[in-house]
């Protein structure tokens, strides 16, 4: 799957594009081969873009909230214009806000997704991931991300927010668009607009559902919500949906993917787990420092010069936590997925203020899937390799994994 | 054997809490602190010292 319209890429260091077949493919060795020659790359593609791929440089600027600002964190050829919430706001926020005001939006949200709210959803996930599993069972062939890793977190952000679970297909529609079409589309694209009114729409649906019924969910907490005495603007509701909705869903489904693409093709590793459960937070971890999914962006506030690099104002930097995941300076065979790695600062879930507010809830439906999935099928394998395909854009995960399941005996 | 926990430097990754139960706890807003002022009971130096390797954020520290 690729929604490249640009023109292929033949030289990273000077004129990279994310969404090159080349980088969605196979990303590592273009950045193992930056880090050792070029640590910040720049590209004019999107109106002017840098890419830090080192450990040191993607904190720095992650940690760096007075040079970058977060008002914009897809990478896209329209950058924020006028008709958009002002900064410090943003259109989601709070993962386009800035400080000050991000951190009261985002204090708002934190105790919604703390362990203690996330351990509540966790029967109901391994009960959702028994019943996909239920329904693979006899199967000889099955695709592990469409017909399972996909549906986890689309119905427990559907649940947690108290959307309808049959509105799933349209959640998947949106996320889509929005980050893989929308990368390339134009400011003037009608098609764009219509689908934003469109999303605009459903979410003053089911807050107008909410506020005739309120309930225990996630709508009715943001609609409740307090922010010094009032209650929030109503775009800062329909925001702070979409923030949920695109960040929870893509993001897990590819974690998941990618763990099981992992153990479908290293057998030795999938024995391992499988006959030693206490493994699994290590190899969770270790899951997400190898394949960590989300690169973030930032645009450059003001004028500023890092390591060398004179980043003008307006300017796109790509913030690929991946590559800093991957940085032999930082972590030990940094190439090499060790399931027991016991020392693992990684970085999956970014640094700093903007810390993904949804890391407790990915890290539960990441291992409950995986748990699941092992205990039912340890011995599975990859069916064909060659059809393993991957999403384009700043989230990495396949999108298809064709995988074996023995037969089992009875 | 003492934990300390930056609370300016945490971020709620709560690597510590997952490690170290016996050591960390986490309020609210999901960021960490250290439980029984940071004591490290006999027997869990290790995981003590786990929490200090595996924060993204550099908050942890441990004094002898």
């Amino acid at each position: 799957m690729t929604v490249n319209r640009h023109p292929p890429v033949t030289d990273f260091a000077t004129d990279f594009d994310h969404t090159d077949p080349t980088w969605v493919n196979n990303p590592f060795p273009i950045w193992d081969e930056l880090r050792a020659t070029c640590p910040i790359a720049h590209s004019d593609r999107y109106g002017g873009t840098w890419l830090p791929v080192t450990h040191e440089h993607v904190s720095a600027i992650a940690y760096d909230t007075d040079n970058f600002t977060s008002r914009a964190v897809v990478v896209s050829e329209v950058r924020p214009g006028p008709l958009d919430l002002p900064a410090p706001i943003g259109v989601a926020p709070p993962i386009t806000s800035d400080p000050p005001f991000h951190a009261m939006a985002r204090r708002l949200l934190l105790p919604a997704f703390a362990p203690r709210k996330v351990d509540a959803l966790e029967p109901f996930t391994r009960q959702l991931c028994n019943d996909l599993l239920d329904a693979l069972e006899g199967k000889d062939i099955v695709d592990a991300a469409v017909e399972y890793a996909q549906h986890i977190p689309l119905r427990v952000i559907a649940k947690m927010l108290g959307f309808p679970t049959e509105d799933a297909d349209y959640f998947r529609h949106v996320i889509h668009l929005i980050l893989e079409e929308g990368i390339t589309a134009t400011e003037d694209d009608d098609e764009r607009l219509v689908e934003g009114q469109a999303l605009d729409a459903y979410f003053d649906n089911q807050i107008a559902d909410h506020v005739a019924n309120p309930r225990d969910d996630l709508t009715t907490f943001l609609l409740e919500a307090e922010l010094d005495g009032n209650n929030l603007m109503h775009e800062h509701v329909r925001g702070t949906m979409l923030l949920i909705l695109v960040a929870g869903i893509d993001t897990t489904w590819s974690a998941i993917g990618s763990a099981l693409w992992h153990l479908a093709h290293n057998p030795e590793d999938l024995k391992r787990l499988a006959a030693e459960p206490d493994l699994m937070p290590f190899a969770i971890e270790e899951m997400l420092r190898a394949y960590a999914p989300v690169t973030m962006a930032r645009l450059v506030a003001q004028d500023v010069e890092i390591a060398g690099c004179p980043m003008k104002e307006g300017d796109w930097v790509l913030l690929p936590f991946p590559a800093a995941n991957r940085d032999p300076e930082f972590f030990d065979r940094a190439d090499e997925v060790i399931i027991d790695r016991e020392e693992n600062r990684h970085a999956a879930f970014g640094l700093g203020i903007h810390r993904c507010l949804g890391s407790n809830l990915a890290r539960m439906e990441l291992r409950v899937a995986v748990e699941e999935w092992v205990k039912r099928f340890p011995d599975f394998e990859l069916a064909d390799p060659s059809a393993v395909t991957w999403a384009a854009g700043q989230v990495r995960g396949p999108r298809s994994i064709p995988v074996r399941l023995p037969g089992r005996s009875s | 054997m003492r934990v300390h926990v930056d609370a300016e430097k945490c971020q709620g990754h709560n690597r510590c809490y997952s490690l170290a139960p016996e050591l960390f706890d986490v309020d609210d807003l999901g960021n960490a602190v250290e439980l029984n002022d940071g004591n490290v009971p006999e027997g869990l130096e290790h995981k003590a010292r786990l929490a200090v390797a595996n924060c993204p954020e550099y908050a942890i520290t441990i004094s002898e």
